[in-house]
């Protein structure tokens, strides 16, 4: 169906092509997944198989890739239309009508299709993806998973064989993202379409994948069995680390797959000590009690009571739009409060304080890191923030070559992958040196390295004192990280406690090692290695 | 059936009251057409956003009228003989001879200013009876096919300026969140807001274009070129002689075919011209607004009201435009009350509104 031969892409300016020699082949009816680091060019793949790449985007590409015998070069991405549908990373920013209804009509009336026909797909769409009871809504008053079928039943409207997504569930919630590739797996499964889509989070596809592909950041791509190539593989989820430091074979791909091959894990297991969890807490650094936040009529946060300490780490878990933002928002004291005390390890109420003293002593790290960022050049943000603390020269400097090193001075921060973004953003919140760190959905594009550094240098900094909260999505971060997980739901504490047992007592958080090992309460695939050693 | 009615027969409905208003000073007439309007409004308007501003067009119709009277009074309130109050008056330099501030006020001059004002805020009322019955984005929907992209642009500036907003705000936010260097001013909006704003707005503008010419936008049928050509004469003639017959229509002492002819003939050439541009795109639209019976009759009411007040010009002025030196009281003829009956029809005539349709999120 898609057939990639000897493609290699060179954007303009670009030192070497982002993907060489590609050769690669998607049969009708696959679901294929590509997996690399960020930047590594999975973009770019997706981009090519519509044509968007270089048509849109510039560049040249040499070598050929064709669609269902349609070669791209000669096929701009409004003439695939009908023929591939892209879901880009952001449903939103794709968006070109105002409602439901509207928007999955959009791709047809481009395409000239008759009215009759029209109304027939929208409804069975509507259906498929089970959206029927949104039709008539605004698409900005829906919820990011339903913002994310919207988008993929916006592009099925037009019957391509091809369905092309980018990260469709990395902006969403564990049961909103279950949601999603539930209705993508449907879509292969029942209609047997073909589809192609990037994922960070790994554990989320790849027990669905017929075919893996893996980009390298040297531009090569391998391409196979998910179970064959998972092994090499940069990235991998918990499960199948789990099977390699087991010494499982075939490597599982699934937690259903794990479990059967467990018993014989468990058995090696019993007698290994628990794991040592949860840093010891210290003196409280922020006491928050009852804390209210309206908007309108609506009360996102309702009467919410929370001490942070010294030393832990504490995430905040939740669906979209249960407050959790809001809530750091609150504490951090630049937010809206409209009741209830926050207060400080001294005493002082953020909100009261100085916003240049407030900013010394407690950072936030907002959703789009980005938009704290707005010089033109990584030296210049980091000298001004050096020269805002007070700080010695190179104090911020230092900070980012720890989080992402190699970054040269003089690169744009627009040019930067999100990694290396939400890097230098960290470093300079992180170059006051404030003893309290809120962080919302700070691993959002994050691939597994940017992740497993991130968690390091929470670690780090935590051990060193600070108090660190984060509101996120991410499951297998909270594992590797949290001291503590606080739940909320329609603006309330729901669940408090220490992460094992908050995240083993509820299907939707659990990481896949605690389902596997269930009811061990093993969290992470390194407490398992410290437990039985090294794999043979 | 319950259904919406196709915009454009509110729009021609509308603007024949409008046309008839404009036609008559006569504050019974102009109120009458008021009535007419806000009846009709009431029978078949939705709960949609855009539905809910009739109170709001009578509001400001209220205040056109205070204005109108207002000015009257204190600018140049003194013709007729029958003075009601005299206000103090001020003394201007000889430069601005001509223009009085203060000074008597007559009845004659305040009947006057108010018959006017009704007027004007008549005109608006009926235009915003149009708005407010028929829905703008199914409006955007019927433009003509040469004119689409004109629609998308609309569209898409609908859509996006609240995003853009949001981005703003998010930022401005986002903003407080980073120390700012000590002993200077703590904000600078256009480094430190706008430019990220205009950044994320290039990048979601950039989104949004990959994304629609993914989906199919810019597609463009092969016509021959000669069509398009022909098209492209036929639309500039007809734009000339809409201009001609205009002029012709506005000026009495215009040769009688530069009138109404010319306009008619420059509609027919810009209809075609129109079409065969339209011939490039390839697209259709989705549950379009189906043109029926009740369309063309809501229409034809609005057109016959229009006819008849016209008539009526003709036939009885003084009823259309009340003396008021002296003033006397204004009346009403049969003719313009049948008008006025006729653009009431709608009410009925009208489908009556969908219950799915009134309740949009």
């Amino acid at each position: 169906m898609i057939r990639f031969e000897r493609v290699t892409v060179t954007y303009p300016d670009a030192a070497r092509p982002v993907l060489r020699d590609v050769d690669l082949y998607v049969a009708a009816g696959e679901l294929c997944v590509l997996v690399g680091l960020t930047g590594a060019g999975k973009s770019t793949v997706l981009g090519a198989i519509n044509g968007l790449v270089p048509h849109f985007t510039g560049g040249r590409l040499a070598g050929r890739v064709t669609v269902a015998g349609h070669d791209t070069r000669d096929h701009p991405p409004r003439e695939l239309a009908g023929l591939v549908g892209v879901v880009a990373q952001d449903p939103l920013r794709g968006f070109v009508t105002d409602t439901v209804e509207a928007e999955l009509a959009y791709g047809m009336e481009q395409l000239g299709i008759a009215p009759a026909t029209m109304r027939k797909r929208v409804e069975e769409t509507l259906d498929l993806l089970g959206i029927a009871e949104l039709r008539e809504r605004s698409i900005r008053t829906l919820s990011g998973g339903q913002q994310q079928r919207v988008a993929i039943g916006a592009v099925l409207t037009a019957h391509p064989q091809v369905l092309v997504l980018d990260e469709p569930t990395s902006a969403l919630d564990p049961a909103a993202a279950e949601d999603v590739l539930a209705a993508l797996t449907r879509l292969v499964h029942d209609l047997g379409m073909t589809v192609v889509v990037a994922e960070h989070r790994l554990e989320r596809v790849i027990e669905y994948a017929d075919r893996l592909v893996t980009i390298g950041h040297d531009g090569y791509v391998q391409s196979g069995l998910p179970a064959d190539l998972i092994r090499a593989a940069d990235v991998a989820p918990p499960v199948v680390r789990l099977g390699q430091l087991a010494g499982w074979n075939p490597l599982p791909l699934s937690v259903r797959d794990a479990r059967r091959l467990a018993p014989n894990l468990h058995a090696r297991l019993v007698d290994a000590p628990a794991p040592r969890r949860g840093r010891p807490p210290g003196a409280p650094a922020v006491s928050a009690s009852g804390v209210v936040v309206r908007y309108g009529k609506v009360a996102a946060v309702r009467g919410v009571d929370l001490v942070l300490r010294a030393g832990e780490v504490v995430a905040i878990m939740g669906r979209n739009g249960s407050g959790k933002s809001t809530l750091l928002w609150a504490l951090h004291g630049s937010g809206r409060r409209d009741g209830g005390r926050v207060v400080l390890a001294d005493g002082a109420d953020p909100s009261r304080l100085d916003p240049r003293d407030r900013t010394r002593r407690v950072a936030l790290l907002p959703q789009s890191p980005t938009d704290l960022l707005f010089l033109a050049s990584v030296g210049e943000e980091c000298a001004l923030a050096d020269r805002a603390a007070s700080a010695s020269a190179g104090t911020c400097r230092r900070l980012l070559d720890e989080l992402t090193p190699d970054i040269a001075d003089g690169t744009h921060p627009r040019d930067l992958s999100e990694g290396q973004r939400l890097g230098l953003a960290l470093a300079v919140q992180l170059t006051p040196a404030p003893a309290v760190l809120l962080l919302d959905e700070p691993t959002r594009g994050l691939d597994e390295t940017a992740k497993r550094r991130l968690t390091a240098v929470l670690a780090e900094l935590a051990a060193g004192g600070r108090v660190i909260a984060v509101a996120t999505h991410d499951v297998e971060f909270v594992a590797g990280l949290a001291d503590r997980v606080i739940v909320m739901a329609l603006g309330e504490v729901v669940a408090d406690g220490p992460t094992a047992d908050v995240v083993l007592a509820s299907p939707v958080y659990a990481p896949q090692v605690a389902k596997v090992l269930q009811p061990d309460p093993w969290l992470t695939v390194a407490e398992v290695a410290t437990a039985i050693g090294p794999p043979a | 059936m319950p259904r919406a009615l196709h915009p454009v027969a509110w729009w021609v409905w509308a603007l024949g009251l409008a046309v008839a208003a404009s036609r008559t000073t006569n504050p019974l007439i102009l109120l009458l057409f008021v009535t007419v309007a806000g009846c009709v409004v009431a029978a078949r308007r939705t709960d949609a956003p855009w539905a809910r501003g009739f109170r709001v067009y009578l509001a400001l119709g209220l205040v056109i009228i205070a204005i109108r009277v207002g000015f009257r009074v204190l600018l140049d309130g003194q013709h007729g003989r029958h003075v009601l109050f005299t206000l103090p008056e001020l003394d201007l330099p000889d430069a601005v001879a001509g223009i009085r501030i203060g000074g008597p006020v007559s009845l004659e001059g305040l009947l006057a200013a108010l018959y006017d004002g009704i007027r004007i805020a008549t005109l608006l009322l009926c235009v915003g009876a149009a708005n407010v019955l028929a829905d703008p984005k199914r409006l955007l929907k019927s433009l003509p096919a040469a004119l689409y992209e004109l629609g998308v642009a609309v569209t898409i500036a609908l859509t996006t300026a609240p995003q853009i907003i949001e981005s703003g705000q998010r930022i401005h936010r986002a903003r407080r969140l980073r120390l700012a260097p000590e002993g200077r001013r703590p904000r600078r909006p256009v480094r430190g807001v706008l430019v990220p704003v205009l950044e994320d707005a290039l990048d979601r503008s950039l989104a949004l274009a990959a994304a629609m010419d993914s989906r199919g936008y810019g597609r463009v049928a092969s016509v021959p070129r000669r069509a398009l050509r022909t098209g492209r004469a036929l639309l500039i003639g007809g734009v000339c002689a809409v201009l001609v017959g205009t002029y012709g229509v506005l000026d009495g002492t215009a040769p009688a075919p530069l009138g109404a002819p010319a306009l008619v003939a420059g509609c027919v050439l810009g209809a075609a011209g129109m079409r065969l541009a339209g011939r490039r795109v390839p697209r259709t639209v989705y549950r379009p607004a189906p043109w029926r019976a009740a369309e063309t009759a809501v229409a034809a009411c609005g057109l016959a009201a229009a006819v008849l007040v016209v008539v009526a010009e003709h036939v009885d002025a003084d009823v259309l435009f009340p003396t008021v030196q002296p003033p006397r009281w204004p009346t009403v003829s049969a003719i313009v009350a049948m008008a006025a009956l006729i653009g009431l029809l709608p009410a009925w005539l009208a489908p009556p509104v969908d219950a799915l349709e009134a309740t949009p999120a």
